[in-house]
């Protein structure tokens, strides 16, 4: 009884928040509706009894993939009103798809049936309440999934190095550390002893000659300065 | 009706799988709510596999949803990454204007 109720009501705000996802004025709206829709699909997921799936959804979805969006949508500096012009032309096109689709999906709803020897064909049947739902999951995902799940991290490491290849740029007059002339230097540098609360200039230490460093950094700042407001 | 089965969880899942095809339909010119569409799609077949997976007590379908929540995961950073550097060379995000590769 309860567990219906809560059902029907989670059921109904993720829809209405899916629906809001679609067809808010707002993109950053939408970012924030899709985040109360992950939480409501989440307390689905807890509802059927998959526990570790409802906090994997809450901490991956709205953790990480809805705040990359918000970032996203807020970092770009976009005309909305501009991308909102079609809107009215393509609902009627959308909504005969998805019309034809959901007509579709509802025959296939109310025809099917499990097959007799359903129970014979499992898997990796549930061990039941004698383990969390955590636990179970663990010992098949790291036996007899082990190669899917070693190949999902490697999906994730070519995202990961994608992304950032992607979106990673080299800034013209920005000042960079050279790692290696760094380390290869040699000779122009030495160990002094120096009694506490002596200058260098009272002991007559050689500084090494600057090479021409304020000018430069005055014409960098200006051209940083540029470069910064011309990107936003 | 006052008991949950599987058809309520199919039902919400075919529900979520429309909104997802239509709001493709619906924002045709922005990549990021687009995106969020494709998110929506594969949250209901999330909620499918879940569903399949209580009703038949096999943890197969939960561990599939976890591989595809993975690959939602990726496909949401490189999709975002693209339209970072669409929109640093164009200045806009417009679907329509993508047509430089002529595919």
């Amino acid at each position: 009884m309860i567990a219906a109720l809560a059902f029907y009501l989670f059921a109904a705000i993720l829809i209405a928040s899916a629906v809001m996802v679609v067809t808010a004025r707002n993109p950053v709206h939408s970012v924030l509706f899709l985040i109360l829709a992950f939480f409501n699909a989440a307390a689905l997921f807890l509802i059927a009894g998959a526990e570790f799936l409802a906090m994997i959804l809450v901490i991956v979805y709205v953790g990480a993939v809805a705040v990359l969006f918000l970032f996203v949508v807020m970092m770009l500096d976009i005309d909305f009103a501009r991308l909102r012009e079609g809107f009215q032309r393509y609902a009627p096109v959308g909504a005969v798809v998805g019309g034809i689709l959901f007509l579709e999906l509802v025959l296939v709803l109310g025809s099917w049936t499990f097959a007799d020897q359903a129970d014979d064909l499992r898997l990796s049947p549930n061990p039941g309440a004698t383990v969390t739902n955590a636990e179970a999951i663990g010992r098949i995902l790291y036996t007899d999934y082990v190669y899917l799940f070693q190949a999902s991290g490697l999906i994730l490491l070519v995202a990961m190095i994608g992304a950032i290849v992607l979106t990673h740029r080299e800034r013209p007059g920005t000042r960079r550390q050279n790692i290696a002339a760094q380390v290869s230097r040699s000779g122009s540098i030495s160990m002094e002893k120096v009694p506490t609360g002596a200058g260098i200039k009272t002991l007559g230490i050689r500084r090494p000659p600057e090479p021409e460093a304020e000018a430069p950094k005055v014409t960098h700042d200006a051209g940083h300065g540029r470069g910064h407001g011309g990107h936003h | 009706m006052l008991t949950i089965g599987l058809a309520h969880y199919l039902t919400i899942g075919a529900i979520l799988l429309v909104l997802g095809v239509f709001g493709i339909f619906l924002n045709r010119k922005n990549v990021i709510v687009i995106l969020m569409s494709v998110e929506l799609i594969l949250l209901s077949v999330n909620l499918n596999f879940v569903a399949f997976s209580a009703w038949l007590d096999d943890l197969t379908g939960q561990i599939f949803a976890m591989f595809v929540l993975t690959v939602a995961a990726a496909e949401a950073a490189i999709g975002l990454a693209v339209v970072v550097i669409y929109f640093r060379n164009r200045g806009s995000i417009e679907v329509e204007g993508i047509s430089t590769l002529k595919g």
